[in-house]
């Protein structure tokens, strides 16, 4: 699919290229995600996931190619005005406000909707109990755990009331039990409306979770299905594991 | 904002019981101070944008009312609002300067002082100002001149000022903006990801900011009458501006009132013990500054709460 006409897609990237100098990080990236899913976004280290999510949440412009929210373009937009319509972010090193506490920290997040301290923190306590903070919103966030941080990179997020949320892995550096915490929390995330774009390195949660997965590799989209028609396609077992390795492990499995 | 208020009542209530006219100068300067460190509080303290030029909002406070005055003709009420807000506009226009170029840290630092700079030796040279001779404001000691036979009745004036600036502050601290402007100190990235348009929040605090060391200016001229380059744009106000909050306590609402009274206490204090030894006071200010940067959290309200554990 190309051109620019009316897209269905909730979320829309078309032919986006990102170029640092001589190093082309995103290549031609074109992908959907569908209003009320949850969509995955895999491939290796220094795939440019992160890049096309900088482009898509307005923190990098796009060297070409466009990206249209419900529609509407947005390239190029500064972070602030597409929070305000509805495009939140994570980050996947995490950035909490370290000197606030937990509640002051999500109701940053919470201020853009409210104009009101009072409405504001009030909304961040709801979302802290949404994503499991609820007993730690008085602790400074920078005496939160790895897996307490990640939740609050979530929380803030939402307290914006966003349509659309991108997770830059919310899971890694996650241990299992942290793990199967969070994946309904994410779940329901998505059941309360918001529609949901995830980097995601931890395959057993993308299985879980994603409705459709987009693969990038070396800039390229070279993928995009359901979670299970992605991890059998051969050229995503290449991408992964090296030119040829589709064909050995099919190989070795008939044999 | 109980605390505000038994500031505000021992403000009120020190005139009555201090007649000593050095006594009296001593807290008028140290209230002038605080002010201008309370403006420099909002942009440094809860913003994280360290200005080293706030003399430059200072001086154009202080000129301003003076130069309406002298060679307008101007009463001394509209003269001193108007140079509140020409403070506030050299605020807005240097902060759209370096913060639209992206400007930070030490380099944001560095623009503030050259800007200060620049402007003391513009006010040095020109006609206007009175050049290096300075500017005098007749002594026409009225109510009606914003000029008070008494010092204390100056205190009072002086120390309403502050109780002003005080509850500005907390209610900049309890509003989204105040917010927003902490969240943007702490983390500028995470900040423009949830919706902080930290661009606007950084000029509207510049703006805050300027005003309220510009309105410091106005009462340094109208207490002492006299203004030239080197007190209205001199560094030594951009060093008292920032010194205080660091030292009190930055990005709080006490912080610029406590550490410059404390500063000027010590200060004051070695002066009396040692006063023959030139130069002893700045000793003293040296040392308090030396332990209050040697010891996080870096100030005096964290020192405490150290000593006392």
């Amino acid at each position: 699919m190309t051109g620019t006409g009316p897209d269905p897609a909730f979320l829309a990237v078309r032919g986006v290229t990102k170029r640092f100098g001589g190093l082309i990080a995103v290549n031609d990236a074109t992908l959907n995600v569908a209003e009320g899913s949850i969509t995955g976004l895999i491939g290796p280290n220094g795939a440019g996931k992160t890049t096309l999510f900088a482009v898509i949440a307005g923190f990098e412009k796009p060297t070409a190619g466009l990206v249209l929210l419900e529609g509407e373009d947005i390239t190029g937009r500064r972070p602030h005005e597409l929070a305000r319509m509805g495009l939140a972010r994570t980050f996947q090193i995490v950035q909490p406000f370290a000197g606030l506490t937990v509640r002051e920290n999500i109701a940053v997040g919470a201020f853009l909707r409210e104009t009101k301290r009072g409405a504001a923190l009030a909304a961040a306590e709801r979302v802290a109990e949404r994503v499991g903070l609820a007993d730690q919103l008085d602790k400074p966030a920078a005496a939160l755990t790895v897996a307490g941080r990640k939740r609050l990179e979530v929380a803030r997020a939402l307290a914006t009331r966003p349509k659309l949320l991108l997770l830059d892995e919310v899971l890694a550096g996650l241990n299992p039990s942290e793990i199967r915490d969070i994946v309904p929390v994410i779940r329901a995330i998505r059941d309360g409306g918001v529609t949901v774009l995830m980097i995601e390195h931890v395959m057993q949660a993308v299985m879980d979770l994603c409705e459709a997965v987009h693969v990038l590799a070396q800039g390229r989209i070279i993928c995009s299905g359901s979670p299970a028609e992605v991890v059998a396609a051969p050229a995503v077992v290449e991408a992964y594991l090296g030119h040829g390795a589709a064909k050995r492990l099919q190989g070795a499995a008939d044999a | 904002m109980r605390a505000i208020l038994a500031f505000a009542a021992v403000v009120a209530v020190v005139p009555l019981l201090v007649s000593s006219n050095v006594a009296l100068n001593f807290l008028v300067f140290t209230m002038i101070i605080a002010l201008a460190a309370q403006g420099w509080n909002l942009l440094g303290g809860y913003g994280g944008q360290y200005s080293f030029g706030h003399a430059a909002f200072f001086g154009t406070g202080a000129y301003l009312t003076a130069i309406l005055q002298v060679r307008f003709g101007l009463n001394s009420y509209p003269a001193f609002a108007a140079g509140i807000a020409l403070a506030a506009l050299v605020g807005l226009a240097i902060g759209s300067l370096a913060f639209r170029s992206g400007l930070k840290g030490s380099y944001f630092a560095l623009v503030t002082l050259a800007f200060a700079e620049v402007f003391r030796v513009l006010a040095n040279a020109a006609q206007v100002t009175g050049g290096a001779a300075g500017i005098l404001i007749r002594l026409q000691q009225d109510p009606a001149n914003f000029q008070f036979a008494e010092r204390g009745t100056f205190l009072w004036v002086a120390g309403t000022m502050v109780t002003l600036a005080l509850m500005a502050t907390l209610a900049l601290e309890r509003s989204r903006l105040g917010a927003q402007l902490v969240a943007v100190r702490e983390n500028e990235a995470a900040a423009q990801a949830l919706g902080v348009d930290v661009l606007a929040v950084k000029l509207r605090t510049i703006t805050l900011s300027a005003a309220m060391t510009g309105a410091a200016g106005g009462l340094y001229a109208q207490y002492f009458l006299y203004l030239d380059a080197n007190i209205a744009y001199g560094t030594w106000i951009s060093v008292e501006a920032l010194l205080a909050p660091i030292v009190g306590g930055a990005g709080t609402v006490f912080g610029p009132v406590l550490g410059a009274v404390l500063l000027h206490a010590i200060a004051e204090a070695t002066r009396m013990i040692a006063g023959r030894i030139p130069g002893i006071d700045l000793v003293a200010f040296g040392i308090v500054l030396i332990l209050v940067v040697r010891f996080p959290p870096r100030d005096i309200p964290g020192l405490l709460r150290r000593w006392r554990r």
